[in-house]
């Protein structure tokens, strides 16, 4: 249990002599103090009181010995002095974990000051791993970014991932172990497990359950079955409120057993998506974006396009990037896939509701017969396994199984039903015969399906322990907490979505003692090793099996670490067949005209496990701009007939269970149905977290995890303020309801669009006008770009509206969060935004997404306002912030027709909180109030390129500098580079006939500049 | 070219008497100086001093709030960046013209009429100036380094940049501020001796004798005298255009719609003599009228005035007219948007009013019988300061509200601590008016002896 704190750090000469002082030692007594607060000065005491200390002391100082102990003297007081400097080098400094971690090879082999060094790791999401590679200043990681090198990241990352390094320093995060609510100690936790287990042991395990997560940990479940190979009778369950349960029934629907699918969007040419979101959700998310975006690289008139149709009922992500895209309430859309099925020749019954649009369908099915084995059918989560099914059934029938859609074994070593697990475990709970329940991760009590009753039921068990990294509503209700170890700080592995490996190794020894579940399992198999040891011992009994013998283990260990992924741990495709399609039994439809009521996780908290990260809460929820909140999702359409608008307060009924929301009116949305996210109504999540917005988790049920109907929803006549940081505004127009600012968007070109079609007779489609070309006028002489000369381009036609570079650029630069009131000011202080527009009426609107960073205009309209220089032209194009001379006239930011600019209104950035303080990237400034701040195209990473190329004495090469925002897109729509060469990527982008920037007729001359939206519509549909 | 107009327009009737039948030397001196030295302090003096001071209790709580918290405790937000701070700034720099008008370029006119007024309208244009000058300096983000915006010599390496219109601002308004107080301070030594003559209070004698400077009324006094004033009239006149056209620089200079307009500044200047005025006319009927002064303040005067409003208030309709009608000419589609904004977005309301207060309501002055209406010319006067007000706002945030990129498109809501600043300004303005009016002479003496010596001169003519 003790793996973190036989540290030996020995000090170069430190005393001289044998006699070595065990730093590691006080290390763990200062750090077996639980009040952070106190531990300074009463460790002073306690290291003073120590007599090897004093040893240390009369080492250092010899002649100390001699002098007379009466009073202070001045050596005392200096002696006294030496003391308090070694225990602030004890305290202050991060801990590195004890074993051996290996850096990736961008860095040095050794930590220097000012250099980061990058470590590869891998974080779950859901249960399942994402690659990432962890920049480390001076042993604390400050920055994520993606493993290139690894498949279900390719070097970008998402929200979750950029933001997780908050959580990692998150003063809210679990510092103790409770009993009954009481700090206790790891020590008697322990002792405590130990004697339930000697127990259990004695009953074949009888009454001893454990509940996790997703595990697709091969450590953890090979630990697990060694547990129960001593103790056959105790269980293990697994829930997690996000899953993919939907996935898996769908998979054992239509194979017979479970089988793990994934998609290959980069090989498809039509894709027909059934209320999936599989562009900005799920654990494959980002690889599917970047192979979705790559069919949408255009570099000429002759470039192919992907088409995609999307039928959901929620907006979301997927469905703003579609060419073709059909509100329908989630209960119809099984319906729907029937009927393309049917159209396919994959026999599936009656097709139910007759309202679908016949000949979109039959176009869609067309289309896909057309693209046999290049074309994807895929199912939302939110689906039941019926859809998920026909699905499988539509691919098998286009010959995409195998082609774009594989199959493989499943990822998780004990695939189940997690909602069956669940209710098995609370079944059993309340029939007592669970006498000792282990929760490893997860917060069951608050996620659980209501019907289920867990919160009750637990309460029933007798000794109920739970881990994890905060303290919440599943903590309250257990005898036992223990604080789990955050991912940067744990050793364990896991599984991508294709089932390549990868060994998380941690970045910095867990800060508040935090525990793995691999910990705790080494408790129960009577073991005495830690998470390091557990891990290795398994993949050294893999090798030996494999290998035969364990020769070359250390290095296979070790590349392993380094790359960040298991090499050829990939699972192999899989030959799977369908079963008869008919036999997919239909889900019960109910009433066609009772309201819906859709459940979702939010699209930056999720299922409320990021409900304490500020910068999530503060990021901007896709399409609705929403911050801080969740609320009732509506189409223009149901509220006008609801007779509610943005901010009105109702009261939803739904299950017996009623609840009040705030309405937000969301374009695009199916008529007659409702839509709910999960994560707020928290009732223990943190400072961040609790009590803001409401519980949706409540309206969830083990029969319908996602939607049902019956929904009724009751006026109360109330207002409750929503803070989003775009304006938009409902109105009517030429007999359509349109987006206010959307219209003024497009009549302004800020957003230029063109279908495949317009763009292949007119390249220039989206080129100003001549006479709307600037001339090269100016008060003021022309600045001369001989060296570098930075510029963007942003593909408007990649870009998936995600939200990644946002969290990336807070992450990088140090942006401060300011809460719900500022942010309803108008003082959100995201560098980078992702503007969205609505075109063609608000029913089903077309979605543009358009990231927003300083536009770095060679004529830069805040340079000449500034009256102090506090922005200034460099010579190579930028737009600098002095934040030293700033006053903060706010002049700057008045004069930038682009309004990239952000001011601190107050002292937004925390300066006090010491976690935090790890937290910050050391090469930004951490700005204070009064000061104007925006975009700086992360010159911190240009100059550190710059001196890197330098000393080497060449150019910096394209592509060696990627701003925050660039590294993190998934779909790498953001280029950054030199644009005096030629042959960059960026110029290259800059001289295609799509390229145009913002307001050029203001002679601004912008350096980031846009390629135009393009739309692939089936001529069918639309023509 | 304005001025000749200004002129005639002025001397229609030149019978109308410009002080009060029955006057002497002597008598002008007693009434004017019995109100600082020998009268009672009136309680309505003390009861107004009372309430402004409450007011800059106000002011006091709010800007020290302001330095502990930072702007935030304004609606000040983005794209509004500037709201109530400038807003009001503009309008007290405004409210200054009017003295300095008055004083300069009506003497360099020989507008003996301005006589009994120039002397109060110079003090509420220095308070007026006291009050814009906090503004700028409470609004920065970092009040403390504020300073950085004169060019001080240091070691730092910082040094302003001078294209910014701001940092014209600063020696535009400094500038005016001083030669306005030298202005009025010249003039006001020769009744400082009088006050020092005729004081009874050792102190009062100490004090008034000091600031006398050693004024005994010699030619050689009198001559330089002249001489000193004619030179800073010289040097207030071309201030009296050029203060506003930086001011209005700061906005015209700029690429914002509504903001980036060439018609700004003889705008802004006929604006802020219009405000001006109608600051005069506010503050002048209840002193006449607390102090019995209608002999010195005439109707004359007050219907002078009004005429200044009617002529000034035409131009700054002609500047709101001009302003819709190059919006539509250009076809700009951000001009239009922005004129279209104006008058029907979420802040038409302030528009209409501003339309109202500014352009409608003071057509009433064409009419002789309310142009001779004290109460109605007062009420009239308000509106205009309160319309004045309203177009600097319509400017500032209805132009920052709504500009190039409508996903940056927000809204400014005042705060408390927006009006607490505000009010706050207007009490201190108040206070020193007050206190003003009790320790100096508010109308000059030496000039109305000199008035009574032409209208004795020009009766016996007349005669």
């Amino acid at each position: 249990m003790n793996d973190w704190n036989n540290v030996q750090i020995r000090p170069a000469a430190a005393c001289g002599g044998d006699e070595r002082i065990d730093l590691a030692a006080l290390q763990s007594k200062l750090e077996s103090s639980n009040d952070s607060r106190s531990r300074f000065w009463r460790s002073l005491d306690e290291l003073a009181d120590t007599q090897r200390y004093e040893e240390f002391t009369h080492a250092e100082f010899p002649e100390e010995a001699e002098t007379a102990p009466s009073g202070v003297s001045r050596r005392q007081m200096l002696k006294l002095m030496g003391a308090s400097a070694a225990l602030a080098g004890l305290t202050a400094c991060t801990k590195l974990p004890a074993q051996k971690i290996v850096p990736y090879v961008r860095a040095p082999e050794e930590i220097i000051p000012g250099k980061p060094l990058f470590y590869a790791t891998a974080m779950p999401q859901g249960g399942v791993g994402m690659g990432l590679l962890v920049e480390s200043h001076m042993g604390r990681p400050t920055k994520i970014e993606g493993n290139p090198d690894h498949p279900a990241s390719l070097g970008a990352t998402n929200i979750f991932a950029q933001a997780a390094i908050l959580s990692l320093y998150d003063p809210d995060r679990s510092q103790v172990v409770l009993q009954g609510g009481r700090i206790s100690s790891c020590d008697l936790f322990t002792a405590a497990l130990r004697q339930a287990r000697d127990h259990h042991r004695a009953a074949q395990g009888a009454g001893l359950r454990i509940l996790t997560e997703t595990v697709t940990s091969p450590t953890l479940a090979s630990q697990i079955e060694a547990v129960f190979a001593s103790m056959p009778e105790a269980k293990w369950h697994q829930y997690e409120p996000g899953g993919r349960d939907a996935e898996r029934g769908g998979a054992q629907l239509a194979f017979g057993e479970y089988v793990n699918t994934f998609c290959r969007f980069d090989r498809a040419d039509v894709i027909l998506s059934l209320d999936s979101d599989f562009l900005a959700s799920g654990p494959a998310s980002v690889r599917y974006a970047r192979d979705f975006t790559s069919r949408r690289h255009i570099e000429t008139p002759r470039s192919e396009m992907n088409r995609l149709y999307v039928a959901e009922s929620t907006p979301s992500n997927t469905g703003a990037m579609a060419d073709h895209r059909i509100p329908l309430r989630a209960r119809d859309i099984e319906a729907f896939a029937r009927a393309v099925s049917a159209e396919l020749g994959v026999a599936s019954g009656q097709s139910g509701a007759n309202d679908l649009p016949k000949k979109w369908i039959a176009a869609v099915a067309r289309d896909l017969k057309q693209h046999r084995g290049r074309s994807i059918v895929v199912a939302g989560e939110v689906q039941p396994p019926a859809v998920h099914a026909l699905a499988h059934a539509m691919n098998d029938a286009l010959g995409n199984l195998g082609a774009t859609v594989i199959c493989t074994d499943p990822i998780e070593p004990k695939p189940t039903n997690q909602v069956a697990s669940l209710r098995d475990l609370v079944s059993d709970m309340k029939d007592g015969r669970v006498k000792t329940l282990l929760i490893l991760g997860g917060n069951p009590a608050y996620t659980a399906p209501a019907d289920l009753e867990f919160s009750k039921h637990l309460l029933n068990v007798p000794l109920r322990a739970h881990l994890s990294l905060y303290q919440d509503e599943t903590s309250q209700l257990c005898h036992w907490h223990i604080p789990e170890a955050h991912f940067l700080e744990s050793w364990s592995d896991l599984r991508a979505y294709d089932g390549t490996v990868s060994i998380l190794q941690p970045l910095i020894s867990p800060l508040y003692d935090g525990k793995t579940a691999h910990d705790l399992l080494a408790v129960l198999e009577a073991k005495e090793y830690g998470s390091h040891d557990a891990v290795k011992a398994y993949w050294k009994g893999r090798y030996t099996a494999d290998h035969k013998n364990d020769a070359g283990f250390e290095s296979f260990w070790d590349k392993s670490l380094h790359d960040g992924f298991v090499g050829g741990s990939a699972l192999p495709e899989k030959r799977v067949s369908v079963k008869n399609a008919v036999s997919f039994t239909a889900s019960a439809q109910p009433a066609a005209d009772a309201l819906e009521l859709i459940v979702r996780p939010d699209p930056t908290i999720g299922d409320g496990r990021w409900a304490n990260n500020a910068w999530l809460q503060e990021l901007p929820k896709p399409l609705t701009q929403l911050t801080w909140d969740n609320a009732a999702l509506m189409s223009p359409k149901t509220a006008q007939r609801l007779g509610v608008t943005n901010e009105d307060v109702v009261i939803l009924s739904y299950g017996g269970k009623q609840v009040k929301a705030p309405v937000w009116l969301m374009p695009g949305h199916a008529d007659e149905s409702v839509t709910v996210h999960l994560g707020y109504g928290r009732a223990r999540a943190g400072n961040v977290g609790t009590g803001i917005g409401f519980n949706a988790s409540q309206f969830r049920t083990s029969q319908a995890p996602w939607f049902g109907s019956g929904l009724k929803i009751q006026k109360t006549g109330d207002r409750y303020p929503l803070a989003t940081t775009q304006f938009h505004h409902v109105m009517q127009q030429e007999g359509r309801t349109e987006d206010e600012p959307s219209v003024a968007a497009f009549e302004r070109e800020l957003v230029r669009v063109g279908t495949l079609e317009e763009f292949r007779k007119n390249p220039d489609f989206a080129k100003n006008p001549e006479n709307r070309t600037t001339k090269a006028l100016s008060l003021y002489p022309g600045y001369d770009y001989r060296g570098y000369a930075w510029g963007m381009a942003i593909d408007m036609n990649r870009c998936i509206g995600c939200n990644a570079c946002v969290v990336a650029c807070q992450a990088e630069n140090n942006i401060p969060v300011v809460g719900k009131e500022e942010v309803r000011r108008g003082r959100e202080m995201h560098w980078i935004r992702v503007d969205t527009y609505f075109r063609g009426g608000l029913e089903n609107p077309e979605t543009y997404h358009q990231p927003v960073v300083c536009m770095q205009c060679e004529n830069a309209p805040c340079e000449v306002v500034c009256p102090v220089g506090a922005t200034v032209h460099t010579s190579e194009g930028l737009n600098d912030m002095v934040y030293n001379r700033c006053v903060g006239t706010r002049y700057c930011s008045n004069n930038c027709p682009y309004k990239v600019r952000h001011f601190n209104f107050k002292m937004y950035s925390d300066w006090e909180t010491p976690s935090l303080k790890l937290l910050r990237n050391p090469n930004v400034t951490v700005r204070s109030r009064g000061v104007m701040e925006k975009c700086t195209y992360c010159v911190q990473r240009i100059n550190s390129a710059k001196i890197e190329a330098g000393k080497k004495d060449r150019p910096v090469r394209d592509g060696e500098i990627a701003t925050a925002c660039e590294a993190a897109c998934p779909a790498q729509a953001i280029v950054f580079g030199n644009i005096n060469d030629p042959g960059s990527r960026v110029a290259k982008l800059k001289a295609q006939s799509r390229n145009f920037a913002l307001l050029t007729e203001l002679n601004t001359k912008p350096r980031t500049s846009y390629l135009a939206k393009l739309r692939n519509p089936n001529p069918e549909i639309e023509g | 070219m304005v001025t000749e107009p200004l002129r005639t327009l002025l001397e229609i009737e030149p019978e109308a008497p410009i002080i009060g039948p029955g006057h002497d030397y002597a008598s002008v001196t007693d009434k004017v100086s019995a109100i600082v030295l020998t009268n009672k302090t009136p309680k309505g003096w003390f009861v107004g001093l009372a309430i402004a001071f409450a007011l800059v209790m106000t002011l006091m709580a709010a800007v020290g709030y302001l330095f502990i918290t930072g702007i935030g405790i304004w609606g000040n937000q983005i794209p509004v960046a500037w709201a109530f701070d400038i807003t009001n700034f503009v309008w007290w720099i405004g409210i200054g013209h009017a003295g300095t008008l008055i004083s300069a370029i009506l003497l360099l006119l020989r507008q003996k009429w301005r006589q009994s007024i120039n002397r109060f309208a110079e003090a509420m244009t220095l308070f007026a100036v006291a009050c814009a000058g906090i503004f700028p300096l409470i609004h920065v983000g970092r009040p403390w380094l504020a300073y950085w915006l004169f060019p001080i010599p240091n070691t730092m390496g910082v040094w302003p940049q001078f294209r910014s219109p701001l940092m014209w601002d600063v020696f535009a308004v400094s500038t005016y501020a001083t030669v306005s107080l030298l202005f009025w301070f010249v003039g006001l030594i020769p009744d400082l001796a009088t006050l020092r003559d005729r004081a009874k209070n050792r102190a009062a004698q100490i004090i008034y004798g000091m600031l006398a400077m050693g004024w005994r009324g010699s030619a050689v006094h009198w001559h330089r005298y002249e001489t000193a004033s004619l030179l800073l009239a010289g040097l207030a006149t071309p201030l009296v255009v050029s203060v506003h056209t930086v001011v209005s620089f700061d906005f015209a200079v700029s690429i914002i719609p509504g903001w980036h307009t060439t018609i700004f500044p003889p705008y802004f200047v006929a604006g802020a003599i219009y405000s001006g005025f109608a600051m005069v006319m506010t503050l002048g009927i209840p002193v006449r009228r607390f102090y019995h002064l209608e002999d010195f303040i005439t109707m004359r005067h007050l219907e002078n005035m009004a005429k200044v409003l009617l002529a000034t208030g035409l131009i700054v309709a002609y500047g709101y007219g001009m302003e819709i009608f190059s919006a539509f000419y250009t076809g700009e589609k951000f001009e239009t948007y922005m004129v279209m904004n104006r008058l029907h977005g979420p802040y038409a309301p302030a528009y209409w009013a501003l339309i109202l207060c500014n352009i409608i309501i003071p057509q009433f002055l064409w009419i002789k019988r309310l142009r001779t209406n004290i109460p109605v010319l007062f009420v009239i006067s308000l509106i205009i300061n309160v319309g004045m007000w309203l177009e600097r706002f319509v400017i500032i945030v209805t132009s920052l509200h709504r500009d190039f990129m409508p996903s940056s498109w927000g809204m400014f809501r005042p705060t408390q601590w927006d009006f607490a600043t505000y009010f706050g300004t207007i009490g201190l303005f108040l206070m020193l008016f007050f206190l003003f009016i009790r320790f100096l002479p508010l109308i000059s003496i030496f000039e109305m002896r000199q008035l009574v010596a032409s209208e004795n001169e020009r009766a016996v003519r007349s005669h």
